[in-house]
């Protein structure tokens, strides 16, 4: 046992320790390797992350139930006085799953890109973020403290802001990787706050420490709520919740594999992540849970009905990871943290499907990234067809798919669990919960069906036609092995109306348990299995309906149908597709109060006319005449003359003073 | 033993002297000696390093009487608070000179090397004595000493305007100096006339309460004006775009900590109680200068100008971590003191680089110079996060310590509600700077005049990347530095605030103890 966890405390550091080399080896010579060695070096890097984590993870397994938290130091970072952060990894159930996800998937993702980025001029530089991104995700999610966490936080984003700002020469580009750093920033600075707050209150940002003084009491709920809501705040800029959700559809101007990997599998999770890692807080503020689940549920609904009208192939997924982020955020704010995460690990293999399905796609178009171009991709493009056809099931949620486990879970809790603060509130939960699992399986199978199906490509330039084919066997290779779990992920954590008893089938939640479990005891669940089941069949039959309406409409040809509902609900229409003008609003927001008021009032009002102009000027105008003459002698002066100048002043003051 | 500190302090003026018998026209001896000598400095001074105890005495100190009948003394020392602005001015000043080697080149200035080299190595000696000092009247003496250098340094060496921005700057210093001077004298006569020695001073002064406010006034605004703090800072923008882009890093990364530097050593021991009792409204000052700053560095035009306002912005943190009187304040806010100098410094010597280039610091005439300048555009954006405080960054570790030890502070008045204010500087600093990165280096490089921009020559790359490894040293490694700094501003904080502000306050003091039983748990 003991042994064991030597293994795990030898071998965690290791883990960052791989991409960050292989980032400083291709940041400071990759430009003069061939392009064989860069992905090999930072794909070699992955494939160690990947490994020890597979070790560790497995040694922890070994360890008995209620000692599998390892934590190991490595160098002190800030002492100061009393306070103190630690450099510290913590390896631990929650930790755990996290760190299979993102080397994992990572990993896969890595070498998708080999393909993907095949021919891009800035190679090397591409790789070397990537494993800056997996470095900095990796601190994120092992560190000890709220401070390690925070590093790899910010770190991720940076990550972000490079890869988004990738191909800077297009200054679009460039925009929305500032825009996405800017607003990560408003949400960076609560989650300044909010450890400010546990400072004053405990002196320490260790997540042990924090344990402790909320078992002992020493946080009480008003200091939780206030720190949790600030919390939240970060979450809501990392995870892209409402209202700084903003960021997140521009970034899709980032590379594709970049889409997929930070803004869909892992780096977007993170506030989920957050949450869950400080469950035991978080469940002493019924206040902030409750904002949690509410902004998490109008997330889910309001993105997906953006995604309903979107035709750029990859902005429709894009507001789809918003709405499924909601959903994340709708299970733990409803206190499911097992169910929030679980869905976060089915979304992580679904969802980058999805997108390096859809990268695929577009490298098969030729960087054409309107649907309404797209079409018939089916027989040309089959793998990517079949791993498409198969993450859009699971997304949707049809039974036994992955994604039908977790939403179905999320959804039924939203129902299931009581709320202290607005009794009736489940309702409302659940019914934008499931409104938007209905248009989750409309938007996707729109998706599906514009670009798989309906007849013939709608381009229309031939020679790009009649080059359209399936993508190389680095790209296909991360698509069938993540479309496989895909389907099977859930089945680690299949609902208890499934499956009694204990085994493989539910050892997802088991296994979270001893981290969760006390905090999900706090919250009052309804058990009533025959209401459970009557409100998976209502969900289910939204989901078909969807399905068979969007079919209808996109199968073949973009039926006629469909035009005139367009034209009919025109007003509805430009509304979502605009995205109910959010961006212009901000927009307007900053320019109109922030820029102007600066640069009228704060520079040219107060700065200008006020201090220099009145005030400044009033004096340098008297005291020009006086000074105008010497400083006419300095300007022209020699060296030698300054010099005696300074001497001589100093014995001015010398006199000046033995008098 | 061998007096270090004097040594260090006088040791450019040799180089001056050296100076004096070269040639004006032979310009690459005259850099080479300036180089020489400034970096011969730097390796000396880090014997200081090497000899420093991290405890919190008074360290290389000499007191010898220097002129009697006046009870002037040669009253030098180094301590935690010094200690390190001292090997950053060491550490700048080489820099500074390796970097004006092209900007001399230029025909205006051929013959105006010596002159140059000469005032960058007095500079090194003024900012060193005053930072030693521990003497009023040689504090003084040095303080006006940097006064003239850098007035010179803007006014010959500058840009279009330089003559309204350097008499801008030497009458706003000016009038703050004259107001310390006359508040010194009273110090001295009120001390009984014996000595102005700065310890002697603070045991002996007997002042009604608006005595000391009032002298407390003349020291603070004094300081201030160098910091510069809102609204004393309408000099720094002028200073700065006029500026050689030498005197822009040292004016920067030095002269304006010797204002926040000052407040330490001088304005708060000397009126600790006026200090604490205003200790809110200052910090109010602080945070609309951390505000202001930004937004106002959010509308620049100019490059310069941007950093220039940043600057007052990124000060603004470092006067609201004294003022808190907390010990992680503090020592965060004399640790971002360092981290302004280095890459504030950085981001000064990088638009020198492009203004040498395409004489000019508009933004708009820029625009994806990454294209062009790869190797510029990787130091330029790590000097842009270390000025947004990115973690791992130097400048995360001051931004963190200033803002927690802040909230948590029972001294200064609504700290938490001010550390809320200063934390939205957190956002503004990350929208102007990277607002400033897109625009000059991303996007498309449409200017015919940037298409053939060279990247960074070897010489540039030398001076940067010191100040680039200084950026992830102090970001991944601070506690080398925060565990030599921490005793000092801890017995600063227990002999100035504790004991006599709030002995005799025994509900406060309680308070106080409170806070700290809490925090050790």
């Amino acid at each position: 046992m003991s042994n064991n966890k030597a293994v795990i405390m030898n071998l965690l550091p290791l883990i960052p320790m791989f991409p960050l080399i292989g980032m400083i080896i291709n940041g400071l010579i990759g430009k003069f390797l061939p392009k064989k060695l860069v992905h090999l070096i930072a794909i070699t890097a992955l494939l160690a992350s990947f490994t020890t984590s597979v070790i560790v993870v497995s040694k922890l397994v070994g360890l008995p139930e209620d000692s599998r938290s390892v934590s190991i130091e490595i160098f002190k970072w800030i002492n100061v006085g009393s306070f103190g952060v630690s450099f510290s990894f913590t390896l631990d159930q929650l930790s755990s799953i996290m760190l299979l996800v993102v080397t994992g998937i990572g990993g896969l993702i890595h070498v998708y890109s080999v393909g993907y980025m095949n021919g891009d001029k800035s190679y090397s530089r591409f790789f070397t973020y990537l494993n800056l991104f997996i470095f900095a995700m990796l601190l994120l999610v092992l560190g000890s403290n709220m401070l390690i966490m925070f590093i790899g936080w910010e770190g991720v984003g940076l990550a972000s802001y490079l890869l988004i700002g990738f191909w800077f020469e297009d200054s679009a580009n460039a925009a929305a990787g500032m825009k996405a750093f800017i607003v990560n920033r408003i949400g960076d600075f609560g989650f300044l706050i909010g450890m400010f707050i546990l400072i004053l209150t405990i002196g320490n940002l260790d997540f042990n420490s924090i344990k402790i003084a909320v078992d002992s009491g020493i946080i009480t709920g008003t200091v939780a709520t206030v720190a949790t809501m600030l919390f939240f705040v970060g979450a809501m800029g990392k995870s892209a919740q409402i209202p700084l959700y903003v960021w997140l559809p521009d970034a899709m101007a980032g590379p594709t594999p970049v889409s997929a990997l930070i803004h869909a599998a892992t780096m977007v999770t993170a506030g989920v992540y957050m949450v869950v890692r400080l469950n035991f807080l978080f469940i002493l503020a019924p206040a902030t849970m409750t904002v949690i689940a509410l902004i998490g549920a109008f997330t889910a609904f309001f993105a997906a009905s953006i995604a309903l009208v979107q035709n750029d192939i990859k902005k429709v997924l894009a507001y789809s990871t918003v709405s499924q982020l909601g959903y994340m955020f709708l299970g733990v704010g409803v206190g499911a943290f097992g169910g929030g995460i679980l869905h976060l690990v089915t979304h992580a293999f679904f969802k980058a499907t999805l997108f390096l399905g859809a990268g695929s796609v577009i490298i098969g178009m030729h960087h054409n990234q309107d649907m309404r171009n797209m079409g018939g991709l089916k027989k040309r493009m089959p793998i990517t067809h079949w791993t498409m056809l198969i993450a859009t099931i699971a997304i949707t949620g049809v039974l036994p798919f992955s994604g039908f486990i977790s939403k179905d879970e999320i959804i039924w809790r939203a129902f299931a669990s009581h709320n202290t603060i607005i009794p009736w509130i489940n309702y409302v939960l659940w019914g934008l919960g499931a409104l938007a699992a209905m248009m989750t399986s409309f938007y996707m199978w729109r998706l599906y069906y514009l670009t798989f199906q309906s007849g013939e490509t709608r381009l229309k330039d031939h020679h790009v036609v009649e080059h359209i084919k399936e993508s190389p066997k680095s790209m296909t290779f991360a698509l069938v092995v993540l479309s496989f779990f895909a389907i099977v992920i859930g089945w680690i954590g299949l609902p208890h109306l499934f499956y009694h008893g204990k085994g493989i089938f539910n050892s997802f939640h088991r296994w979270l348990e001893p981290l969760v479990s006390e905090s999900e005891a706090k919250i009052h669940v309804v058990h009533n299995t025959g209401l459970e089941w009557t409100l998976m069949i209502v969900v289910s039959v939204l989901v078909y309906i969807s399905f068979f309406w969007a079919r209808k409409w996109y199968r073949k040809e973009i039926s006629v149908n469909t035009k005139i509902w367009a034209e009919a609900l025109k007003p509805i229409h430009t509304l979502l597709y605009n995205k109910y003008f959010v961006d212009e609003l901000y927009y307007w927001l900053i320019d109109k109060l922030i820029l102007q008021f600066s640069h009228k009032v704060l520079w040219k009002t107060i700065d200008y006319i006020f201090i220099d102009n009145i005030i400044i000027n009033g004096l340098v105008a008297g005291g020009s005449k006086t000074l105008g003459f010497l400083v006419g002698l300095f300007q022209t002066g020699k060296l030698q003359f300054y010099a005696f100048v300074m001497v001589a002043a100093f014995f001015f003051i010398f006199y000046f003073m033995t008098l | 033993m061998f007096d270090w500190l004097t040594f260090i302090t006088l040791f450019p003026i040799i180089g001056v002297i050296i100076l004096f018998f070269i040639p004006k026209n032979n310009g690459t001896v005259i850099k080479n000696i300036a180089l020489v000598v400034s970096v011969i400095n730097f390796l000396f001074s880090l014997v200081l390093l090497v000899g420093f105890r991290a405890n919190a005495s008074m360290q290389f100190e000499i007191n010898k009487v220097w002129i009697k009948n006046l009870g002037i003394n040669y009253h030098i020392g180094i301590d935690g608070i010094s200690i390190f602005i001292v090997l950053l001015t060491t550490f700048l000043t080489p820099i500074v000179i390796l970097s004006a080697y092209n900007v001399l080149k230029d025909p205006t200035y051929k013959d105006k090397a010596k002159e140059y080299m000469a005032l960058l190595l007095i500079l090194e000696t003024a900012v060193i004595g005053a930072l030693i000092s521990l003497d009023l009247i040689l504090f003084y003496l040095f303080w006006e000493m940097m006064l003239i250098p850098m007035y010179f340094l803007i006014g010959v060496f500058g840009g279009e305007k330089r003559t309204y921005a350097a008499l801008k700057f030497f009458i706003y210093t000016a009038a703050g100096s004259i107001m310390m001077l006359v508040a010194m004298f009273v110090l001295y006569m009120n001390a009984g006339g014996v000595s102005f020695d700065l310890a002697y001073i603070i045991s002996h002064v007997h002042l009604t309460a608006t005595e000391q406010g009032l002298l407390f006034l003349a020291f603070f605004i004094a300081f201030a004006v160098k910091v510069p703090m809102f609204p004393l800072h309408t000099w720094l923008p002028d200073a700065h775009v006029q500026a050689p882009t030498g005197g822009s890093v040292i004016l920067a990364g030095v002269l304006l900590k010797m204002g926040t530097y000052g407040f330490i050593r001088f304005a708060i021991p000397l009126f600790p109680k006026v200090a604490v009792s205003y200790a809110g409204v200052i910090g109010i000052f602080a945070v609309i200068g951390i505000i202001y700053g930004a937004l106002v560095a959010m509308v620049q035009k100019d490059v310069k100008k941007l950093v220039a306002y940043s600057s007052i912005s990124h000060l603004g943190f470092v006067v609201l971590g004294i003022f808190a009187f907390t010990n992680t304040s503090m020592t965060g806010a004399i640790y971002q003191m360092l981290n302004h100098g280095i890459s504030t410094g950085a981001l000064f010597l990088l638009v020198g680089i492009i203004y040498e280039r395409r004489h000019t610091k508009e933004i708009k005439e820029f625009g994806g110079l990454t294209k062009v300048m790869p190797l510029y555009a990787v130091i330029f954006l790590i000097a842009t996060l270390s000025s947004i405080a990115l973690p791992l960054t130097n400048g995360f570790v001051g931004e963190f310590l200033i803002l927690s030890g802040t909230y948590i502070s029972r001294v200064m008045q609504w700290s938490s509600v001010l550390t809320i204010f200063a934390a939205t500087g957190v956002i503004f600093g990350a929208a102007y700077m990277l607002w400033m990165f897109k625009r000059v280096m991303f996007g498309p490089l449409t200017n015919e005049k940037n298409k053939n921009l060279k990247d960074l020559n070897l010489r540039e790359f030398t001076y940067l990347f010191p100040l680039i490894v200084m950026i992830f040293v102090m970001g991944i490694f601070p506690n080398f530095f925060l565990k030599r700094i921490e005793p000092s501003v801890n017995s600063f904080i227990e002999n100035n605030i504790n004991t006599r502000v709030y002995a005799k306050n025994s509900r406060v003091t309680l308070k106080l103890t409170k806070n700290q039983k809490r925090s050790k748990r």
